[in-house]
């Protein structure tokens, strides 16, 4: 990466892969947004939009691997591009994903609300760990922006904080269903919403390992936290 | 540089060609620098850089080609077998023998396909009429060629396709039984089936014979070797196993030549 390609052409083609993954991570993070704000005022027309965007998503996910074949025929790239095109090429499959877990957080506040069944103080923790899901995915973006390794492993030692937000809360709807089985439907959507955002986190730690084999080559998936560190920062 | 950085990390194989310290000279120009590496045995190993960079020139040290022309010197030692070929008083017969050579352009002898095999054998050996057909046969066999040519051992080679006489130099190179194959380009001039082929040649050859491929096509180094060394001005910048070397190379002057970003 660095200094530019004797093609001006090739440096054109990456740059577009690169700001396409941006901006369909821009879009991704909006409905993930739309979708806990949703899940917390029930708006029906912030739901309508989170599911609305998502074929945009898809879309996006299909043209930059298409753009990622395109440059792999004509170019044959190999070395930092090479592993650019190969990290891209999942970093939009983790994008789609979180996409279709904003729509389905976004479908399930829809069933809760209409159920009219909510008890708000219950969410506050589900907000919180939406918060944390939304800015490693905001972080895993930017990390990706500036192939900054840094970044990258701090993200992926946040993940473990939203899987102990995951089990807070899973106890929590446990306690309430035990002691009045009539929130049970509701706490069970809940539940989804919960593994919902945690999945979130997982694709945004995913992002990250991505961000570590572009700049370092390693590849840091199912790595203790501690070694992808040190390759991280080393 | 030392030599044992250069070595590939890969344990259990022998090296077949060890080169210390080497400086070539074309007359004043200083053309190799300080080359340390080790070659192991049973293996491709090919040498990629821009032109110029002294990758032919490294290759053709190993059969002391360059010692056909006056003013060529090597200075450093070339361990083949642990025997230093740059010493006085080697058999360069016998060196060429143990080392065959293939170059870019395809160079049939003007003579039949089977005498092409024959003569450089001949050389060495002293074989029956019926054991030198056996030997013909096999070296075109080895070298992919026999079902294509063995209805007409008698014509000349000069009536092959440019692939198919690449293939007759090959199977010229192999039919004296050498440890050594060294190509210098050996499919640029062909087009991509022949040059396919080829590759597949150097495929099925590398478990009989160690082999030195020197190529302009990056592509073609990163699907036939198993080491890949990268050069530039006369240095070996780099050395190690093709699959790292082409995704994750050690040396920034390498990922720039190697992704297009060489000007």
């Amino acid at each position: 990466m660095g200094s530019e390609h004797l093609s001006k052409q090739y440096d054109s083609d990456l740059e577009t892969l690169r700001s396409g993954v941006l901006q369909m991570g821009g879009l991704v993070e909006s409905q993930i947004r739309g979708a806990i704000d949703a899940f917390s005022n029930g708006s029906q027309e912030l739901i309508d939009q989170v599911i609305a965007s998502e074929p945009r998503v898809n879309a996006c996910e299909v043209n930059i691997d298409t753009d990622c074949s395109h440059i792999i025929v004509k170019r044959q790239p190999a070395a930092g591009d090479l592993r650019l095109i190969m990290a891209i090429s999942k970093t939009v499959t983790d994008l789609e994903r979180i996409g279709d877990e904003a729509e389905k957080i976004a479908r399930m506040s829809r069933q809760i609300h209409e159920r009219g069944h909510t008890d708000l103080y219950r969410f506050a923790t589900i907000r919180h760990a939406a918060d944390i899901a939304l800015s490693m995915l905001r972080q895993a973006l930017d990390a990706f922006a500036r192939l900054d390794t840094t970044r990258a492993a701090s993200i992926i030692r946040q993940d473990a904080e939203i899987d102990t937000e995951f089990r807070a809360i899973l106890r929590q709807l446990i306690t309430f269903m035990m002691e009045d089985p009539r929130t049970i439907s509701t706490a069970l959507e809940i539940v989804w919403i919960a593994k919902a955002i945690e999945r979130i986190g997982d694709h945004a730690k995913n992002i990250a390992e991505d961000v570590i084999y572009i700049v370092k080559g390693t590849d840091v998936r199912h790595t203790a936290v501690d070694v992808v560190e040190r390759e991280a920062l080393g | 540089m030392s030599a044992a950085a250069l070595q590939p990390a890969e344990q259990a194989i022998t090296q077949k060609i060890k080169v210390r310290n080497l400086d070539f000279f074309y007359g004043g120009f200083h053309a190799l620098k300080n080359i340390n590496l080790e070659i192991p045995a049973g293996r491709v190993t090919s040498f990629i850089g821009p032109s110029g960079c002294g990758k032919s020139t490294l290759l053709r040290t190993f059969n002391r080609m360059y010692a056909l022309y006056p003013k060529q010197v090597a200075k450093g030692e070339i361990l083949i077998d642990g025997e230093d070929i740059l010493a006085p008083g080697q058999d360069l017969n016998r060196l060429r023998a143990k080392i065959g050579m293939v170059f870019q352009k395809p160079t049939p002898f003007p003579m039949s396909i089977h005498d092409n095999i024959a003569f450089g054998v001949r050389l060495y050996e002293n074989l029956s009429s019926r054991d030198m057909d056996e030997r013909v046969e096999w070296a075109l066999r080895k070298a992919a060629l026999w079902d294509e040519v063995k209805d007409k051992l008698k014509q000349s080679g000069n009536s092959l396709s440019g692939g198919q006489q690449q293939r007759l130099c090959i199977a010229r190179g192999i039919a004296v039984k050498p440890e050594v194959l060294l190509l210098d380009e050996p499919a640029s001039a062909l087009d991509p089936i022949s040059t396919g082929r080829i590759e597949e040649l150097v495929h099925e050859l590398k478990s009989d014979y160690t082999i030195v491929i020197v190529t302009h096509n990056m592509q073609q180094a990163a699907r036939v070797s198993d080491y890949t060394a990268y050069m530039y001005l006369g240095e070996m910048i780099e050395f190690g196993v093709t699959d790292e070397v082409f995704i994750k190379p050690k040396k920034k002057e390498t990922e720039d030549y190697i992704t297009g970003r060489f000007g």
